[in-house]
């Protein structure tokens, strides 16, 4: 086939050999809808183009567009790959395919309501009964459950590939929580942010619309009969696959984003563990697998599922989607008994064929699958954790033997399908445009009593030339998917929402659940300590590093002591004092990730908290903190390295305080982050006194001079003090002044105005445990008498400042503890089960 | 037939090293009504008094309830009490080969045989081997009429398998069974079951209890019974069949029924999660009292 150029500025393209190219004809000519593309593309520019391009990677890596990977090194977080160029669907091909997607979704929810229903598909032999009873992702409990249509399946995906003869096929349903569509919308932004012309000339179609109608689908199932309007997207946890699309698409839909154990079940009806106490749900918007979804009913050694959830899905409490026990629909052995499900089901022949496929339990489909291997994929019937498909096309005659073996063991187990070439598409490699394989996602979500198909997809990219393989576990990139040139007469959009009600004005969305709270206190504290660290660091480094000053400070090992021991003996002033031990010491303490209290232990304590509550923090913030990771996993080779290294992720951390304070609304979740960060800067600077003054040391200028600097009041007490440096005015400015909002006395004023503001609390209230214990410290600071505290005794000790710290030391911990008992505790399940014979028998 | 009567009293007691704050449950303790079976004065007494509590039944049609205690406590009790009255079942010699019945149940259609097909699969807590379909075949010879053949199974696990607490746990699964060949009423109905199913059979988990009698010239002691388990064999045109393997019988008129699934996790007698807790102790205690025996004949 001749290469095609002048395609874009300055991109030439050569599309594979026999296959199927999205782009290019079978005689070099472009495809419908191309064109435009291809003559806006060249009108932009190349340097314009790849100007963009680096934006756009550099956004998406700082948004934090990542897709875990189970079991890999690099596993968690790994970036999003995005291709720039998009795919192209041209809008006459589009009509049809989304006519087929529609039949085909309507036909798995008949069929799903059937299967846990009055099962007419066994009771005419249209499916065996191993397909059904024999499924283990068939749950008996589920069947007969009351689920509203509309939320069976609410969300559904279908992959579509095609066949080197450029017949679409469907490669495989996801029905039970599809994955996909939070990153093809991800991937629209990123796109159209980068050629915004390209997206007006060539009339895309805007993908809102299809997020409007899931969301109006939802409001309308919330609203209808059940106890709440409330919605919340309920997710496996940040360590699942997709963690970040449950985040980004739970705060584009508006909904709580929660785990298991922020829902409880009372009096049969379903609740949301809040801060303010616990609030109703209706609808549950689900990415947890249906058997862990409850403990009670289901998997019982599920630690992530609602207890009792199925008895209140069962009163008719709460709605659940996509509808419990919807992950049946996911055998790939269903596909061969679909096209006569549908003239069953729907009096219509299935309109986009499944790719063929073969249930190697009936005789004479085994037969032909022994027969045939050389060019089939083999699949398990029964979809599990940790199976993957077999391409047999490629094994040799021993791996082909090995199957042969294994199939005949267990036919009913497999499953065969035709291995499809796919077709190719364009991509960009480096400067390069190279045909690569694709397998396009499309969605569809119900909106009233139909389904409606989201106008783009997800297109997965395999990674190198020729490999047939594209799923997101295998590392496949992926592309937008633009439907353009509409065809004509456009059927009226079933996407089009005539009106919208009025929406009424609200100040509230501060909807926090006590787990999210809890993540927020923690993040607000790690961020203090690493910032705290931070700071000490940087001076240990100024002081060793200071010209003129022979040997090493006296003063640097007592302040690394600080930072998790080992450096200094308290007692006796010894320690190691060698330069060559400090800067070690120094360098572990920064990039080190075994180092104890070590910066890089913090930050990936910071960025897990973080990462949890993905959804209550702001897109700018977000960036903020992954240039903060990015950043702390540098490993500077020198001391003067350090410094700047330091010196960056201080500025960090004052981006961060600085977008907080400015941008986050005050809501409990800013309130428990400020509440953390206070109280992890009063425990700081106790900390750093304790260290350095609670005994006299012949250094203690020294000394002094590096707390001033490490608590940034250098100049503050210069403009007060200009005769010099002594211990009483430090410690009244570090410890006792409530303006320096460095000192203790400052942090604690401020927890005990956000202790006034928690839920659930009145000035009348009388103080609970936590407020006493604050009161407590509170007056311990203010009421502190400097002079007496800067006494020195025998052995040089200061009795009264080492016994007013070693009181904080019990009540600032204190008070963490019982806000965390009162707010923010999580109790683990655990199953029971009791009454069987293991109790002698005869 | 003859018929007998039984008073039973089943009392769960779990005791918490913390406090629970609340706890969800599904039991299935109450007898289930069959054509061999009736019951009455049946109660369900739990301490604390649930905030929740629905009977209902479940996919098998066993009577099953659910409750929710949502004060916090630290120990949790529940009773059942019902009298029940059995009625001996005799069954026919002979019936169809086993591979008749194996061929009716992989082309199932008819309500009765796709019933019993739902019992032909591995399940969570039993699964399919060639080794367990081999430990059958010695049974199982070609022709043999399936109850025959099951029976000769059920005296072989009988004989060739040691009744031992200590030998397995709730966990322990078949395949550990077949090699230790030790194991308790559980265990061996597991294996049966999975024997048979292996060989394409469908076979039920059945839940109940047995009567125990004391050893000769020994007062009955409070609370010495056992919840029991045992089999049953889909046996056409027989029907179902039950065969208790731990004690080598055709079950008849000495078991009361509680409940049938596909193995023990379908139908154990309780089955809860708590949150919170700490530890836990499980006492349980069942009492399994004849009435009267009146026999009739026919």
């Amino acid at each position: 086939m001749s290469t095609l150029h002048g395609i874009g500025p300055g991109l030439s393209y050569r599309p594979g050999e026999s296959s199927y190219d999205e782009m290019v004809d079978a005689e070099g000519h472009l495809r419908p809808g191309w064109d435009t593309f291809l003559r806006a593309l060249e009108k932009l520019g190349s340097d314009q183009l790849s100007r963009r391009w680096e934006q756009v990677r550099q956004l998406i890596r700082e948004n934090g567009v990542t897709f875990n990977v189970y079991g890999a090194d690099d596993g968690m977080d790994r970036p999003w790959h995005l291709d720039p160029f998009p795919m192209l669907v041209g809008g006459a091909e589009w009509a049809r395919i989304e006519s087929g997607l529609r039949q085909r979704a309507r036909l798995l929810e008949l069929l799903m309501e059937d299967v846990y229903g009055n099962q007419h598909c066994l009771k005419e032999g249209l499916l065996p009964p191993d397909l059904v009873h024999g499924h283990p992702g068939y749950l008996r409990p589920c069947h007969g459950l009351p689920i509203p249509p509309e939320c069976r399946l609410l969300l559904h995906a279908v992959d579509l590939a095609r066949t080197s003869e450029g017949e679409l096929m469907v490669l495989r349903d996801r029905a039970e929580a599809p994955a996909g569509c939070g990153y093809a919308l991800e991937n629209r932004l990123a796109v159209s942010r980068m050629m915004p012309e390209l997206m007006r000339s060539t009339q895309v179609e805007k993908l809102a619309s299809f997020f409007g109608a899931m969301r109006d689908t939802l409001g309308e199932l919330a609203q209808r009969a059940f106890t709440s309007p409330r919605v919340v997207f309920l997710t496996p946890g940040p360590a699942n696959q997709t963690f970040f699309e449950h985040a980004y698409l739970a705060q584009y839909l508006g909904y709580t984003l929660v785990q298991g154990d922020d829902l409880t079940v009372r009096d049969n009806r379903v609740y949301l563990k809040l801060l303010e106490g616990l609030q109703p749900v209706g609808v549950i918007l689900r990415r947890l697998r249906d058997d862990f979804c409850d403990p009670l009913e289901l998997r019982s050694d599920s630690v992530i599922g609602v207890p009792g959830l199925v008895q209140a899905v069962r009163a008719g409490n709460v709605v659940v989607a996509n509808g419990l026990g919807s992950s049946w629909l996911e055998t790939p052995a269903l596909s061969a008994f679909l096209p006569r499900l549908c003239r069953e089901f729907l009096d219509q022949d299935l309109a986009i064929p499944s790719v063929p496929t073969w249930w190697c339990g009936e005789p004479e489909s085994l037969a032909y699958v022994l027969e045939n291997l050389d060019h089939l994929v083999i699949k398990r019937t029964f979809p599990g954790i940790g199976h993957s498909a077999a391409f047999l096309g490629e094994a040799k005659a021993k791996t082909r033997q090995a199957w042969r073996e294994e199939i005949l063991k267990n036919p009913t187990a497999y499953v065969a399908q035709e291995q499809l070439k796919l077709s190719t598409a364009p991509t960009l490699q480096g400067e390069l445009l190279e045909p690569r394989r694709i397998i396009m996602r499309t969605f569809l979500t119900r909106r009233g009593d139909d389904f409606v198909v989201m106008p783009g997809a997800l297109t997965l990219v395999s990674r190198e030339e020729g490999s047939l393989v594209a799923t997101l576990q295998r590392g496949a990139g992926s592309k937008d998917t633009w439907i353009v040139e509409p065809s004509g007469e456009a059927a009226p959009n079933p996407l089009s929402h005539p009106e919208r009600p009025i929406i009424e004005l609200s100040r509230g969305g501060g909807d926090i659940p006590s787990r999210s709270a809890d993540n927020l206190f923690w993040l607000g504290r790690y961020l203090e300590r690493a910032e705290g660290l931070s700071r000490l660091l940087r001076n240990c480094i100024t002081r060793l590093d200071e010209q003129g000053r022979p040997g090493t400070p006296l003063e640097t090992p007592v302040l690394l002591s600080l930072a998790g021991g080992g450096a200094h003996d308290p007692r006796t002033h010894r320690g190691v004092v060698d330069r060559a031990t400090c800067r070690a010491r120094i360098l572990a303490l920064i990039s080190d990730p075994r180092a104890d209290g070590g910066l890089r232990a913090i930050t990936e304590h910071l960025q897990r908290n973080s990462g949890s509550v993905r959804d209550r923090i702001s897109g700018e913030c977000w960036r903020v903190i992954t240039h903060l990771f990015e950043m702390s996993r540098r490993v500077p080779g020198t001391l003067r390295e350090s410094q700047g290294h330091l010196e960056e992720l201080l500025m960090g951390f004052a981006a961060f305080s600085g977008l907080i304070g400015e941008n986050m609304t005050r809501s409990h979740g800013w309130r428990f982050l400020e509440m953390g960060r206070r109280l992890e800067r009063a425990v700081g600077m106790a900390g750093l006194l304790r260290r350095t003054l609670s005994t006299e040391l012949p250094f203690e200028d020294a000394i002094l001079e590096a707390i001033l600097e490490i608590a940034d009041a250098t100049r503050t007490y210069r403009r007060r003090y200009p005769a010099g440096l002594q211990v009483a005015p430090v410690l009244d400015l570090l410890l006792a002044d409530e303006s320096n909002p460095r000192s203790v006395a400052y942090q604690l004023v401020l927890m005990q105005f956000h202790f006034q503001h928690l839920p659930g609390r009145s000035q009348l209230s009388l103080p609970n445990p936590e407020e006493r214990l604050l009161l407590s410290a509170v007056s311990r600071v203010k009421l502190a008498d400097i002079s007496e505290l800067v006494l020195v005794g025998e052995t040089r000790r200061r009795p009264h400042l080492v016994g007013l710290l070693r009181h904080l030391g019990r009540e600032l911990p204190g008070i963490s503890d019982h806000l965390a008992r009162k707010y923010l505790t999580h109790l683990t399940l655990k199953s029971q089960s009791a009454g069987f014979g293991r109790e002698a028998l005869p | 037939m003859s018929s007998a009567r039984y008073s039973v009293r089943h009392q769960t007691r779990y005791s918490y090293s913390d406090a629970v704050a609340n706890s969800y449950n599904r039991i299935h303790c109450q007898p289930r009504a069959c054509p061999w079976q009736s019951f009455s004065q049946a109660r369900l007494s739990v301490d604390p008094e649930p905030e929740f509590l629905a009977r209902q039944t479940d996919f098998f049609g066993n009577p099953v309830s659910f409750f929710t205690v949502q004060e916090p406590h630290r120990e949790l009790t529940v009773t059942v009490m019902f009298e029940a009255e059995v009625k001996a079942r005799a069954y026919s010699e002979g019936g169809e080969s086993w591979e008749a019945v194996v061929e009716r149940l992989s082309g199932a259609r008819d309500p009765e045989s796709l019933e019993a097909s739902g019992f032909r699969f591995a399940s969570g807590w039993v699964e399919l081997s060639p080794e367990l379909a081999q430990f059958a075949a010695a049974s199982f010879s070609p022709g043999r009429p399936v109850l025959e053949a099951a029976g000769d199974l059920r005296a072989r696990i009988h004989r060739e398998f040691t009744f031992d607490p200590e030998a397995t746990t709730i966990a322990t699964p078949v395949r550990e069974v077949l090699r230790t060949r030790r194991g308790v009423c559980q265990d061996f109905a597991h294996l049966f079951i999975g024997a048979l199913r292996s060989l394409g059979l469908a076979c039920r988990y059945v839940s109940g209890y047995i009567l125990t009698v004391p050893p000769p010239g020994q007062e009955r002691l409070q609370g010495a019974d056992a919840s029991h388990a045992w089999i049953s064999v889909w046996a056409p045109p027989l029907g179902w069949v039950d065969l208790d393997p731990t004690n080598n019988m055709i079950v008849s008129d000495q078991h009361v029924t509680l409940a049938w699934g596909r193995d023990f996790h379908d139908v154990s007698p309780m089955r809860g999660v708590v949150v919170g807790g700490g530890t836990q102790v499980v006492r349980v205690g069942v009492d399994v009292v004849p009435l009267s025996t009146r026999g009739t004949s026919e």
